[in-house]
């Protein structure tokens, strides 16, 4: 049966060049009005300024009961603007959606939480928010108060709350909803790990019980973990939908950053200068299982080739690992040689298991007499690690810039002998 | 709630169980208003003390400028200080509440954006802290009539026709403008400017009296809060309370107008405030 039917959705924005705020003030819509009364030349007005943006177009979905939808796409793919119209926050433009089922949206965690109120007051308000009759909140109220742990601070109005705290309460009252249809929005981004973990298991619940689930987030982890069923957008068009393993597969190779691979075949305008230019740089992952995309098990071999233009020069490689945020990983370097002109190769092979999901921007530099820098090619590559995780019950972010497997175990070392 | 709960979401929102989902969210209304009411005084000295303090100095500034030294004369036999308590009395409310209203979808942006339910809620729950004031400086009218050892006289049981209608009034008023704030910040400069000119406007300060037989005496009874604020006092003053039932006729009709057209209005723009906010 389903209980979410979309047919045709669209939703158009104008955009405003003109302008910085989002309302324009009523002085620019007279002035632009008399404008136009006035002059001929229309597209000269203020109005040329606009244009139109499609948030969404032509999706069309259904949605069966009990069905847990995951939500993948890129930032601006039109996701959130789908939920808030699920939500009924905004109207589609055009289309029509028929939802059956009690719905309730966590698209932020303590809504409406009044800064003066105290923990007590604003458990109400939230809850009344959120569609809770003041008797659920009553019921649940205990419950609340128990899973967010700020018993000793009921009476204190929420601005003196922590920000832990505050999110803490807020989520503990959104986990006692008790909707058919439930939409939660990223809201897994923020808190620490341990909420993280408490809000993770409540969903788990939630799509245990048979309830309808649309979950939007960037952590593939948790919607492989908790979704059936996902749905892929880009630019606004709902692309494709289907299993969720599948799904997602299909997203990360079209997302994977596809700098693998850089050359060069022409020497004449290849980087570098009159003593090195370079030839290529490739990365060469073993994919795993039938992959395309390369994930936290995957060992890759780097590949870089570059002419030598000067007989007999001495010449290293050093390699530089960064993340995408700029922290540097490792420095690895080859043993200086003495090279004839021509092409000189370079290979590096990097583990499987070794790096942390991420991505990750690799440089090279051609080095003369173990001293001098001849060419640094800096941003050479850029690759993201996907996560996998076998039979783990934590789907938060793993922490730390690399992700060996060490030799690390646990055994029994004395046993107490009970009388 | 095992309760069948089916919609339907498409451009133009006109759903025909809004007035039901309306009735369903009182709850929440009260609850928005309860909000409104025990934040109003938070970290504030006198706390509820401003609700007697201002409309009680107001009065006595009245008295003095408008009675002492611009000598406007009262209706015969009622006391110029009751005259004007009572004129600010109403004034005050219509003018709270419609400020209010006019705020109130602005101030719960928050809201707006990240949570759905019948947008109308948040202009009705913002009346609640108006209404907290008149009642207190209605109790401070008591206190003042008791004083001056004015009669009460039997038209008080119309009292409660002219709180509604004032109701009425504001909300026509303060739903238009309220969706107009959405879209155009102007609004937020307006509305003090129009309560403040208002008050001269309306008669608050002076009586009706001073206006009959005047020229612009058919387009003053236009103004639909000189029928609220004439009949007010003479509900609460009596019939030495001047009082034209014509300007009644015509805050009726303009109200009632004003209140629908505002609606459809409210309505027809309520679901997409959030693109704008």
């Amino acid at each position: 049966m389903s209980v979410i039917v979309a047919e045709n959705i669209s939703k158009k924005y104008i955009i405003d060049h003109q302008r910085k705020t989002g309302s324009s003030s009523l002085r620019d819509i007279v002035s632009d009005t008399v404008d136009k009364w006035f002059s001929r030349k229309h597209d000269h007005s203020g109005f040329a300024e606009k244009e139109e943006f499609w948030a969404l177009q032509d999706v069309n979905f259904s949605i069966d009961k009990g069905d847990r939808i995951g939500i993948v796409g890129h930032n601006g793919a039109g996701k959130s603007t789908l939920l808030k119209i699920l939500s009924r926050i905004t109207e589609p433009t055009t289309g029509q959606i028929k939802i059956d089922g009690r719905i309730a949206s966590l698209l932020e965690v303590g809504t409406g939480f009044h800064p003066e109120l105290t923990g007590r007051e604003n458990i109400f308000l939230n809850g009344a928010i959120l569609g809770m009759s003041k008797s659920e909140i009553r019921e649940s109220f205990d419950a609340i108060v128990d899973f967010a742990g700020v018993e000793k601070f009921l009476d204190t109005p929420v601005k003196r709350y922590s920000s832990g705290m505050y999110v803490r309460l807020g989520f503990a009252i959104a986990a006692h909803l008790n909707p058919e249809i439930l939409i939660v929005d990223e809201v897994l981004a923020v808190g620490d790990t341990e909420f993280q973990k408490k809000c993770l298991g409540k969903m788990r619940d939630v799509s245990e019980s048979g309830r309808t689930l649309l979950f939007v987030s960037h952590n593939l982890t948790a919607i492989q973990a908790l979704c059936n069923k996902s749905f892929y957008f880009e630019k606004g068009r709902l692309i494709d939908q289907g299993e969720t393993t599948h799904i997602v597969t299909n997203y990360l190779s079209k997302v994977s950053h596809k700098s693998l691979e850089k050359h060069w075949d022409n020497i004449e305008n290849a980087p570098g200068n009159d003593q090195v230019r370079v030839k290529s740089f490739k990365l060469f992952p073993e994919y795993q299982d039938d992959l395309n995309h390369i994930d936290v098990r995957t060992p890759v071999n780097f590949h870089f080739e570059f002419w030598n233009l000067v007989e007999g020069a001495m010449l290293n490689l050093s390699m530089h690992l960064y993340t995408f945020t700029g922290e540097c990983i490792f420095n690895v370097g080859t043993q200086a040689e003495s090279f004839s002109k021509g092409i000189v190769t370079g290979t590096c092979e990097l583990p499987g298991n070794f790096l942390n999901d991420g991505s990750y921007v690799v440089s090279m530099m051609i080095v003369k007499d173990t001293s001098t820098v001849l060419y640094n090619m800096e941003e050479a590559l850029i690759f993201d690690i996907e996560d996998y995780r076998e039979n783990v019950t934590w789907y938060g972010k793993w922490p730390g810039y690399i992700r060996p497997q060490l030799n690390f175990s646990i055994r029994q070392t004395e046993h107490v002998v009970n009388d | 709630m095992a309760t069948q709960h089916s919609i339907t979401i498409k451009a133009g929102g006109s759903e025909k169980d809004y007035w039901k989902d309306l009735w369903l969210n009182r709850q929440l209304l009260w609850i928005l208003s309860k909000r409104d009411i025990s934040v109003r005084y938070k970290q504030t000295l006198l706390g509820v003390a401003w609700s007697v303090l201002r409309p009680l100095m107001t009065m006595l500034v009245m008295v003095f400028v408008y009675s002492y030294v611009a000598k406007l004369k009262p209706d015969p036999g009622v006391p110029y200080a009751l005259m004007v308590l009572v004129g600010l009395t109403i004034w005050t409310f219509f003018a709270n509440t419609f400020t209010q209203i006019s705020n109130s979808i602005l101030i719960n942006s928050n809201l707006v954006s990240k949570v759905y339910f019948p947008r109308l809620l948040m202009p009705l729950s913002s009346v609640a802290v108006g209404f907290v004031d008149f009642l207190i400086t209605f109790g401070i009218y008591v206190v003042v009539t008791a004083f001056f050892r004015y009669p009460i006289s039997w038209q008080i049981v119309f009292l409660p026709c002219f709180i509604l209608l004032t109701f009425i009034t504001s909300m026509g008023f303060g739903l238009f403008f309220a969706v107009l704030n959405v879209r155009f910040r102007d609004i937020g400069q307006l509305i003090p400017f129009l309560v403040q000119v208002g008050m001269y406007v309306c008669p608050v300060a002076y009586s009706s009296r001073q206006v009959e037989g005047m020229w612009y005496e058919k387009y003053y009874n236009l103004n639909p809060l000189v029928g609220i604020i004439d009949g007010f006092r003479w509900c609460l003053l009596g019939d030495k309370s001047y009082f034209n039932p014509q300007s009644l006729y015509s805050t009726v009709i303009t109200s009632s107008l004003i209140l629908i057209i505002a609606l459809i209005y409210f309505r027809k723009k309520e679901n997409t405030f959030v693109d704008h906010i």
